[in-house]
């Protein structure tokens, strides 16, 4: 998703001019696109992510919508103070964007797997969170975060395949599921983040004619808007590629406690027995990850 | 005869001492320190289009006493410093007016001070970037994180002020953690620095004014925690504690004399 990403946002800045593109010292052979059309909206922070999102937050301060750029845990974590009183608290348009969800970067350990990282983002009031399944669904995230600059969280997914894709911009809204398979009324299966091919499989086996529906943008402040759309269903099943604590299931069940309704649900997540083991992004999602 | 700033000065001290005590609030000894360089930065140095920072938000009351000095804020909104339902918390709060940037945890000014001089670069305008920093804020690893990217990038619009006033939250600097030399370790990072007296409003501004061609300018300005209020001066018990109905008497009546 990487590279679409940066095709996108070179495009999308033509026409914006004020973008901004940070990075911490990573990116190579990715975030060439954007550097080379913009060299002065370019820049490479060095390895310092709490300079790195302060300062990001002093140019989106002066209208400019900045984009900062790194991998799993460096954009969000190791700089989560500044994310919570630079950018959310004063509302200021940076969207932070991390390479690897939950165990894409595999063998490299955990160190590199975003597996905590929704329960961070989605503690902050202003923050909406972008967590796309295809790049479909990225490219839409996108053109509507840069129609709507504010702190924001995009979430990519490491693989760049291209399946799933039609080339189209989504009518996409946040708090809004979107259909991916038609199926039953009452009963449905609601993924964020690339695991649809995980709710595919649960259709063909266990959960034979469920519908599929995406959650690209959501947050705190999408919670109504989403219970809205759902609280038509029976029973939902989440899927998600973070820990259950804190994460998008989580997040679905705090709604349900929330306003009054007959739903049933069932989280599958990615489970915390997986940090210490090593191998491939396919190997630890087959045996840790939902199923 | 009286100095040109006293008037300013005594009237931020007197609101500083007695909102204090009115919101039985802290931090009244790290406030009185960086008045001066408050006043040098109000009345002789910031341009409506620069950009000044207060990262160390603590200091809140100091910065919102200058506020209505300079008609950014009413009387009514000063003296609701600390009030329930009130925006004056006791750490500034950019929904005050002329404030740009809130703060209260400490090492967050710089970086974003960074961000917006690196902007103003970029885009080739003219706007100063100005951080009033805290000595206990050059512990923050963020202010090295900082200070190596804006020299890197000769950004030389952006000036940080130190209030080396020489004690921290819970004891002297040299005895926390020692910083010295100050001066050249902020000279090893790329930057210009300069040693001025902090209570000295006309050396604040001579020295904010000059020229700091392909740096990033470093104030290191000496000053006394608790300045003018001669039981509160290099007293870190004033970090903490608000003065009780006697104390408070008695510091205005210094103030007063002092500045008349």
């Amino acid at each position: 998703m990487r590279k679409v990403f940066i095709k996108e946002l070179t495009r999308l800045n033509k026409k914006k001019k004020n973008i901004y593109l940070v990075i911490n010292d990573l990116g190579y052979n990715v975030v060439e696109p954007f550097r080379d059309n913009y060299p002065k909206h370019f820049l490479n922070a060095g390895v310092s992510e709490q300079n790195m999102m302060g300062m990001s937050a002093g140019i989106a301060s002066e209208q400019c919508h900045t984009f900062v750029y790194s991998i799993a845990n460096f954009s969000t974590f190791r700089c989560a103070e500044q994310i919570r009183n630079d950018v959310d608290y004063h509302n200021l348009p940076v969207t932070i964007v991390s390479v690897g969800s939950g165990l894409g970067y595999g063998n490299l350990g955990y160190s590199h797997h975003a597996l905590q990282d929704y329960s961070l983002m989605r503690s902050f009031p202003n923050m909406l969170i972008l967590s796309p399944g295809n790049n479909d669904e990225l490219t839409s995230s996108l053109k509507f975060i840069v129609k709507n600059p504010q702190p924001s969280y995009l979430r990519l997914d490491k693989d760049e395949s291209i399946q799933d894709n039609q080339n189209k911009y989504l009518k996409i809204e946040p708090g809004k599921p979107i259909k991916i398979l038609d199926g039953s009324k009452k009963n449905v299966i609601i993924v964020t983040g690339k695991m649809q091919s995980v709710a595919q499989n649960l259709v063909k086996k266990k959960y034979r004619g469920y519908s599929i529906y995406s959650l690209p943008i959501w947050g705190m402040k999408t919670k109504k808007k989403f219970f809205n759309s759902i609280n038509k269903f029976s029973n939902i099943i989440t899927i998600e590629d973070h820990f259950h604590d804190g994460g998008f299931g989580s997040w679905v069940g705090e709604i349900l406690k929330t306003y009054k309704n007959n739903i049933n649900i069932k989280s599958k997540y990615i489970m915390p027995e997986s940090i210490y083991e090593v191998g491939s992004k396919n190997y630890l999602l087959k045996k840790y990850g939902p199923k | 005869m009286k100095k040109k700033f006293n008037n300013i000065i005594q009237n931020i001290r007197t609101n500083i001492l007695n909102l204090t005590f009115k919101a039985k609030s802290s931090h009244i000894g790290s406030c009185l320190s960086i008045v001066e360089i408050l006043v040098a930065l109000y009345s002789g140095v910031l341009k409506k289009k620069d950009k000044f920072i207060l990262s160390k938000g603590h200091a809140a009351l100091a910065l919102y006493s200058t506020l209505y000095e300079k008609k950014f804020i009413s009387l009514k909104t000063l003296k609701s410093f600390g009030s329930n339902g009130t925006i004056l918390m006791n750490h500034v709060s950019s929904k005050v007016n002329g404030v740009e940037f809130s703060t209260g945890s400490l090492g967050h000014g710089l970086p974003f001070g960074v961000g917006k001089a690196i902007k103003f670069k970029t885009n080739n305008q003219s706007n100063k970037v100005f951080v009033l920093m805290s000595d206990g804020e050059i512990n923050e690893g963020t202010t090295w994180e900082s200070l190596l990217f804006a020299s890197h990038h000769k950004l030389n619009n952006l000036n940080i002020i130190i209030d080396y006033n020489k004690i921290q939250s819970m004891d002297f600097v040299k005895k926390v953690i020692n910083v010295e030399p100050l001066i050249s370790k902020f000279q090893s990072f790329g930057c210009n620095v300069f040693n001025v007296n902090g209570h000295s409003v006309n050396e604040i501004i001579s020295f904010l004014k000059k020229k700091s061609p392909n740096k990033p300018k470093v104030l290191i300005a000496n000053t006394i925690k608790g300045k003018g209020v001669s039981f509160m001066e290099n007293n870190n018990l004033w970090h903490y504690k608000n003065p009780n109905q006697f104390e408070l008497s008695r510091a205005l009546k210094e103030i007063k004399k002092k500045y008349a």
